[in-house]
């Protein structure tokens, strides 16, 4: 990788938002304390009807399509060849880790018994006809992946001889540290940082093979639930369908997350290279609605589509706020515009999550009697969760040379200038 | 560089869904057969009285081996009463009443199916579900267990419950007594205190018989089918009633099991592992060339930026 296209983003670290996010996690945190101490129910709705409430929807099977951007940039990237994009992807794969790395910690809170996950270490106990089984080792393997694909933008840093003026983490760190000891961990990183370059490859593209397995094995979980699931959703397709929708997902979130990043940092705004990425979107959802609207013709049951009551609503919701997208997507006009681009990739996201929902929650029905809707502290969990990944984001960037370095020099591809 | 792209793009997901289409058309690889030699039993709504000896014999035997308690009831502040509503995390069996007239009501018991090819198992990412290929029992393991509710999700039938309230919970569900009255008696807790004759404990292939010979000696008491006969690939229990089956909490199921069809597809897609190194492998070549191609470019081009070009990527 070439460590000059990225640059690490000069700011105050404790902010307002900083000190609101920190109180949200905090609160979370104290809710998980209390659910290990007094039991799931405790602090859920969850119920034995609804076993996966929103900490399995929303957390693992929504969280992590969200945090498919790396994914979708290191497809779009290395494999279609779009290698002049290639300063776009530390940020995503920031994002990813924190996604997945949050959605790895909230498996943890909502497992029983969490102190028996070493079992999957165990191959006698390894049962591989389960999809969890193969969703499990994917998303830890895949964790463990992001991490390391982080790693050159840390030793980057860590390798200098005086590490950082004006960073307060890095200040405090050097203070702590006696001289010997950081000399040696930047020898270390001097070390490491050139092997790691030359193998990276290899790991972003586990970083590819990775995400196809255990996101169509997430829609595979619920191929066990032909009778509570709504025909509107079970079909042998959905680990098609979940794969799909996380790629348009995936590039989706990188136009938001480009967007929102360069406002909340006042940089000049990516708009030409997004208006390029997100031409592919359309096409993808074609091909997703192409799958959805063929099969239920296939069963015969399209007439569902309008007669299932609360489930169509949800059902017809998400397809319109994909169509809408992508519709919207279709054109370079509006590709163009940073304000369209920004509402269009935002139903994108908004509908290829109510997908997840749908066939996690809403539409699933376990019989007569049940209900489920997250308590208050189970919604304040996931609140919590999403706050340590925005912190996570926040303190990386301003500590890491992650974000693209903005190019005065005659860069080629620097039309980012016009911009400014 | 668009259109090439997106073309390669449209390809690899082409790859993708053609290997999941393969999966949806191809039989499955071990044919599911139901086995009549294994153990189960048969619940008759007819003659159960509504005792619920069952209840109270599954908790005595089971209680210690199981991780039950007894439910109290809001009023019963000395704990006199076991007070279930449900099967639940302290309750491995309940007998219900189902009531639509004075004229027309029925009992029902529930408790683990022990399907002959289960949902849970196939769901249990550690093994903690097991079938035993010769009993036919579905057995639970607590202390592989690592609490993830999928087998709860899985089931067609919700039974297998979980302790909400415990900060060291477990799955609850019939084992048919295989660890505690079972291994001393021959025969569950629940068959063995039935007064009536309600509940039998036998193998799959004597119950059917036994079952098919009640309705044919009174066919106006019985609805014409046995529940459980091929129901979700067959069940190891099964029932007799006087009312339609899904009006006593017996859900309409067809005669495939969902565990067959989406294991189908999952050892499609992963058959020997091949296709996931396959893709690694193309992605590989594809990524190393791409790489490889940029940087040449680059350099013919001479005006890449400069420290791109310095550091190069070797």
């Amino acid at each position: 990788m070439a460590h000059s296209e990225y640059k690490r983003h000069k700011g105050r670290i404790i902010t307002p938002s900083f000190l609101i996010l920190l109180l949200l996690s905090l609160t979370g945190l104290a809710l998980i304390a209390l659910r290990f101490y007094k039991g799931l129910g405790a602090v859920s709705n969850m119920s034995d009807g609804y076993p996966w409430g929103i900490w399995i929807a929303y957390d693992v099977a929504t969280g992590t399509a969200i945090a498919c951007g790396g994914y979708a940039m290191a497809i779009y990237i290395y494999i279609c060849n779009n290698m002049h994009y290639h300063h776009m992807i530390r940020s995503a794969v920031l994002t990813s880790m924190f996604g997945y790395c949050l959605a790895g910690f909230s498996v943890m809170v909502d497992l029983g018994r969490p102190w028996n996950a070493y079992n999957f270490f165990v191959p006698s106990q390894w049962q591989i006809n389960s999809a969890m089984f193969e969703v499990a080792l994917c998303v830890m393997a895949y964790s463990t992946v992001l991490i390391i694909e982080m790693l050159p933008s840390m030793l980057f840093i860590l390798e200098r001889d005086h590490w950082s003026s004006s960073n307060r983490i890095l200040n405090l760190l050097q203070k702590v540290l006696s001289r010997q000891r950081k000399d040696s961990i930047s020898k270390y990183a001097r070390m490491i940082r050139p092997k790691l370059d030359k193998v990276l490859i290899f790991f972003v593209v586990l970083g590819i093979t990775l995400p196809t397995m255990h996101q169509s094995s997430l829609g595979s979980l619920m191929l066990l639930s032909s009778s509570k699931l709504h025909p509107l959703w079970y079909t042998g397709f959905l680990p098609l369908l979940f794969l799909i929708n996380c790629v348009f997902i995936g590039f989706s979130i990188m136009v938001l997350e480009s967007i929102i990043s360069c406002y909340a940092f006042k940089r000049p705004y990516e708009t030409k290279e997004l208006s390029v990425i997100s031409g592919v979107i359309p096409w993808l959802t074609l091909i997703w609605f192409g799958v959805i609207l063929g099969d239920l013709a296939w069963r015969d049951q399209l007439d569902l589509i309008f007669n299932s009551g609360k489930n169509s609503f949800f059902f017809l919701l998400q397809n319109g706020l994909v169509a809408t997208g992508s519709y919207m997507l279709f054109f370079e006009r509006n590709r163009k515009s940073l304000r369209r681009l920004f509402l269009s990739a935002m139903a994108l996201v908004a509908g290829g999550a109510l997908y997840r929902f749908n066939v996690y929650l809403i539409g699933f029905d376990p019989g007569a009697g049940w209900s489920y809707f997250p308590s208050l502290a189970e919604f304040m969990v996931t609140v919590g969760l999403i706050s340590i990944e925005i912190l996570g984001y926040q303190l990386m960037v301003k500590t890491f040379p992650i974000l693209p370095r903005l190019h005065h020099d005659g860069h080629p591809d620097d039309e980012i200038r016009s911009v400014i | 560089m668009v259109n090439p792209s997106r073309r390669q793009f449209l390809q690899i997901l082409g790859l993708g869904g053609a290997s999941l289409l393969a999966g949806k058309s191809a039989t499955a690889s071990e044919i599911h057969q139901i086995n009549n030699d294994t153990v189960g039993m048969l619940y008759d709504a007819v003659k159960c009285v509504g005792c619920k000896a069952c209840m109270s014999a599954c908790k005595r035997v089971n209680m210690e081996h199981g991780g039950l308690s007894y439910d109290k009831a809001k009023f019963d502040k000395e704990g006199m009463w076991d007070a279930q509503t449900d099967l639940n995390g302290n309750t491995r069996t309940i007998i219900k009443l189902y009531k639509e007239s004075q004229q027309r009501w029925s009992y029902v018991k529930h408790s683990c199916m022990h399907c002959q090819k289960p949902s849970c198992v196939s769901a249990c990412p550690v093994s903690a579900m097991t079938r035993d290929k010769v009993t036919g029992i579905v057995d639970y393991d607590k202390s592989v267990c690592i609490g993830c509710r999928f087998c709860q999700v899985a089931c067609a039938f919700n039974i297998p419950r979980f302790q909400w309230d415990r900060a060291n919970p477990q799955i609850v569900k019939c084992d048919l007594c295989k660890h505690t009255h079972l291994t001393k008696t021959g025969t569950t807790a629940c068959a063995d205190v039935c007064p009536t004759g309600a509940i039998l404990f036998a193998k799959r292939m004597d119950l059917l018989t036994e079952a098919k010979s009640r309705i044919a000696s009174s066919p106006d008491k019985y609805q014409k089918h046995v529940y459980g006969e091929k129901e979700a690939g067959g069940l190891n229990h099964l029932y007799l009633a006087a009312v339609p089956f899904e009006k006593i909490g017996l859900p309409v199921l067809s005669d495939k099991a969902d565990a067959n069809f989406s294991e189908t597809i999952q050892h499609t897609i992963y058959k020997g592992f091949i296709a996931p190194v396959a893709l690694y492998g193309t992605l590989c070549f594809i990524a190393l060339r791409n790489k490889k191609k940029f940087y040449k470019q680059k350099e013919a081009s001479g005006k890449g930026c400069v420290s791109c070009e310095q550091k190069g990527d070797k």
